[in-house]
């Protein structure tokens, strides 16, 4: 079959690391270790697992973080080299699975739990916390923490994948593949809302809005009290689609802490040759870039005693604040069973603002990857909401 | 023997006619044959005698007794006086309050008097800073008073110094400073630099705060004031008339009031106050070098060649007294000044919006300041009517591109940032905003610590042009960045044709038009 698969290349990875975050064209060039390949069908052969054929695979922002080599090496014990990218997946059965019949269209939660590796649930699975899982690396299965960086398993940038029943949703009838593919990040979106802690009347401030940040205003707005939702957004078809999702406030990266502190009536300082911060602030801070940026602008616009969740994968960052002001840094990842992630996320996506959003899904075939991936980079700028990979086209 | 104001029309022998624009001058060539242009009149001769002027008028006051008879031991006196709002440009030194208080202080010390404090009138502008207050009140008197902190800026946010003297008939409260309202004697010391100041504008709005402020200071209000430059047809000055005569059951005002000459440019800028016809050779070659001056110069240095300006005004004259008759007597010198007849309305109106205006004193002009200054202060110099018809157009010369002054100016950021984007109707933002800014406490922190103008300021700004929005259809901004002008509601163009082809949807396309030469002030008599 033919996939794309990322592989162990230390010049790649380091020429990535140092240009690909202001140069994304060359890491779509020369230096993504990325290679379009023809391999054998992926195939766990215990209980419970299935092979599954790609309809739609997602790029998210981590797979880019991988490529660019900008992830953290903290995470190279929990992945295993070669292996097929893409864990946002719709795909349909290949053959039956459990009482899934073969056929069925499913979007598969990635997290690569006890129950998929075949070894008694640890704590944290047993709990239902299955996004916590203590046996990622071990069982049956090479080392990843989701389908999609093991290489057991495959991942949604190829034409097959095999993924175990505990993994599988079907996919509701009526539902488009481009909305299905939706449905794992905002269950993501689902359990950042629930790790947010937010009160009634909380102000929030949610610090970017590509895809993450957009799904968790949403979730953020239905799942919860929260009053306030101040979101920011640096381009204009972002800006429309926070405010549709339930924003109140939209504000552009460069006057945040401006019109937070206007918001809340914080005050603001100005150490010397560093950037400002507030006294007081928003209750709640989502940082949905994970950039140094981001990241120090959610501390410092957070109130004392405030709680910043980390939504996208965070960069090394000032944690000052943190400690001064008392914050509560929570990280938030993937969805927890216990959640219920999955159908709480098949509802919103069922809502119009979600089915007008997915119309804006832009899919690639697999040997289009570079421009895929050009696209991705470039998919705010562009007004796109999600960039996919459709491996069973070849235009 | 100085010349009256006239109004010129301009035809086939018109020289290019100068149009201030910020921190620069244009010379504008493309004034329609037929054009009106309203010149001030030239520079009243000055008293000859200053301090014997101000003696005579403390020693002679209009309805009151003579200072000295109201100054003896043992009382609480308080001097208060305009602050750097006034004049404009700032006076070289000394400066005529400075002057004024001298004589003031040697009278009550005459009189054996030792509790004085010296307050600035700055009522929710910015705290001045020390080297400005020892500009206004001169080196000797800021060393005796200032080190004691008997020499300071009223602070509008101070609860424990305020004091409620009660509410108008029309349920206006009235809010001073307390240390003003518990004297025995409030000496007020001004500047009328233009027919709006003064009276009992002095220390019902410059000793105020908040609480009392928002009575007048609001859109309605400003709408209904016709302008505010005639307080008798002012609806502001109306309320702060209210206010005056409350406060006077409560405190004795002794008020005294000083009029300028309009001699505002000083070497070499001095051509700029001349007619253009009458430049002499050297007047010419002066201005084509300042005009290259400017167009070679960095923004930083033409802001400094212009703030660095010092005017030698002449006093034309001092009166001291009961506050309404010392202001009569001060607005017939104003007039005999700043007022120019002008026979009927235009379509058009034209004005140059110069560099400076009271809140942008050492600071920046920024766009809501421009505003505030074209469609607020030199819209409304007028008596009467409007210069321009109601539905007409304002045509307005400035680049609109100086930012803002983060120190003096944090909440027009907002104001424009956040404020203007959503509505630049007076009365939506006021109803919504006015209050969020007014008691923002970070604002209040600024405005009584830092040199921040208070948070409610720029929705003054906004309202000082409300009259202006409501009366005509079309304001265009010649020479402006267009984002800025359209985040204010208005419109750029790049030259007054272009303007007058913009605004001729709504004037026609031979318009008559009025060009309002000043600065020096001038204000209109329009029959």
């Amino acid at each position: 079959m033919l996939a794309l698969e990322m592989f162990r290349s230390v010049s790649r990875t380091m020429a990535g690391k140092a240009i690909g975050g202001r140069m994304p064209g060359v890491l779509s060039g020369f230096a993504a270790p990325l290679r379009l390949v023809t391999i054998e069908e992926p195939r766990v052969d215990r209980p419970g697992w299935a092979r599954l054929r790609t309809r739609l695979s997602g790029i998210c922002g981590s797979d880019l973080g991988a490529l660019s080599g900008r992830t953290s090496l903290y995470f190279s014990a929990v992945v295993s080299l070669p292996f097929v990218p893409g864990h946002e997946v719709v795909a349909e059965l290949l053959e039956d699975c459990e009482d899934l019949p073969k056929g069925t269209r499913v979007v598969v939660d990635p997290v690569l739990t006890c129950a998929a590796r075949g070894v008694e649930p640890c704590a944290a699975c047993a709990a239902g916390e299955t996004n916590r899982c203590e046996r990622i690396t071990v069982g049956h299965l090479s080392p990843g923490l989701q389908t999609g960086f093991c290489k057991d398993t495959g991942g949604g940038w190829g034409q097959q994948l095999a993924a175990h029943r505990s993994q599988l949703h079907p996919v509701p009838e009526g539902f488009s593949d481009e909305q299905a593919i939706l449905i794992e990040p905002v269950a993501c979106a689902v359990h950042t809302a629930l790790r947010s802690g937010v009160r009634s009347g909380d102000r929030v401030l949610v610090s970017g809005a590509g895809s993450v940040g957009l799904f968790a205003t949403l979730a953020l707005r239905e799942l919860t009290d929260a009053g306030e939702i101040i979101v920011v957004a640096k381009h204009p078809l972002q800006k429309e689609l926070a405010r549709t999702f339930g924003a109140t406030e939209v504000v552009d990266p460069g006057e945040v802490l401006r019109r937070v502190r206007r918001l809340t009536g914080a005050f603001q300082l100005e150490p010397e040759f560093s950037s400002p911060y507030l006294l007081g602030g928003v209750d709640v801070a989502v940082d949905a870039v994970g950039s140094k940026q981001s990241l120090e602008t959610s501390l410092q616009a957070t109130r004392a005693g405030g709680r910043v969740v980390l939504s996208g994968m965070p960069a090394p960052a000032d944690l000052s604040a943190a400690w001064f002001r008392e914050l509560e840094v929570v990280g938030t990842y993937a969805s927890a069973r216990s959640d219920d992630a999955f159908a709480k996320a098949t509802d919103l996506v069922a809502t119009d603002a979600v089915q007008q959003l997915a119309k804006g899904v832009a899919s690639y075939p697999l040997h289009r990857w570079r421009e895929a991936l050009d696209h991705a980079h470039s998919a705010g700028r562009l007004g796109t909401a999600k960039v996919a990979f459709d491996p069973r086209s070849s235009q | 023997m100085s010349r009256p104001g006239f109004v010129l029309e301009v035809d086939d022998r018109t020289p290019p006619l100068v149009v201030h624009e910020g921190l620069g001058f244009r010379l504008e060539d493309g004034f329609p044959l037929g054009t009106r242009v309203v010149y001030p009149p030239e520079s009243l001769p000055a008293v000859p005698d200053v301090d014997a002027a101000i003696r005579d008028a403390l020693l002679h006051p209009h309805d009151s007794e003579p200072l000295p008879a109201l100054l003896f031991a043992g009382m609480r006196l308080t001097i208060a006086f305009d602050d750097l709002s006034l004049p404009l440009p700032t006076m070289k030194a000394p400066d005529i309050r400075g002057r004024v208080i001298e004589h003031v202080l040697t009278m009550a010390a005459e009189a054996g008097v030792d509790d004085v404090r010296l307050i600035a009138a700055n009522a929710l502008h910015r705290r001045m800073t020390a080297a400005e207050l020892k500009h206004i009140v001169g080196e000797r008197v800021f060393r005796s008073f200032y080190p004691q902190g008997q020499l300071y800026n009223f602070d509008a946010e101070d609860r424990d110094n305020l004091a409620h003297l009660g509410t108008t008939d029309k349920g206006e409260d009235v809010e001073i400073s307390k240390r003003a309202a518990e004297s025995d004697l409030l000496v007020y010391v001004n500047v009328n630099l233009v027919a709006m100041d003064g009276g009992h504008k002095s220390v019902g709005i410059g000793l105020a705060s908040y609480n009392s402020l928002r009575h007048h200071h609001n859109a309605k209000t400003m709408v209904h004031s016709r302008s505010f430059m005639d307080h008798k047809h002012s609806a502001m000055h109306h309320s702060a008339w209210r206010m005056g005569r409350l406060i006077k059951e409560h405190v004795k005002v002794f008020q005294i009031e000083t009029t300028l000459n309009n001699d505002v440019f000083p070497k070499p800028f001095d051509f700029l106050q001349k007619r253009e016809w009458e430049w002499s050779v050297r007047d010419q070659a002066t201005m084509l070098g300042v005009r290259r001056g400017l167009a070679a110069a960095p923004h930083k240095l033409r802001h400094k060649m212009f703030h660095d300006m010092r005017s030698v005004y002449g006093l034309t004259g001092v009166n001291a007294g009961e506050v309404e008759a010392v202001h009569e007597r001060t607005l017939e010198k104003v007039h005999q000044q700043h007022l120019v007849e002008v026979q009927g309305q235009s379509d058009v109106l034209v004005m140059g919006v110069p560099y400076l205006g009271p809140y942008n004193v050492n600071s920046s002009m920024n766009p809501i300041l421009a505003t505030c200054m074209g469609l607020g202060y030199y819209f409304n110099s007028y008596r009467g009517q409007p210069v321009v018809r109601k539905g007409g157009a304002v045509i307005l010369y400035h680049p609109l591109n100086e930012g803002f002054n983060q120190l003096h100016h944090p909440s027009y950021v907002d104001f424009y940032e956040e404020v203007l984007a959503e509505s630049t109707d007076p009365v939506v933002v006021g109803e919504k905003y006015e209050k969020q800014f007014a008691h923002d406490p970070w604002y209040i922190h600024l405005y009584r610590t830092s040199h921040a103008y208070h948070g409610v300021h720029p929705f003054y700004m906004w309202y000082w042009a409300a009259h202006a929005m409501d009366h005509v259809d079309e304001v265009i901004w010649v020479g402006a960045d267009r984002r800025a002008a359209a985040r204010l509601g208005f419109r750029a163009a790049s030259t007054l044709a272009d303007a007058l082809e913009m605004a001729s949807g709504t004037v026609g396309t031979s318009p008559s038009i009025t060009y309002l030469h000043n600065p020096p002030h001038l204000l209109a008599d329009v029959r």
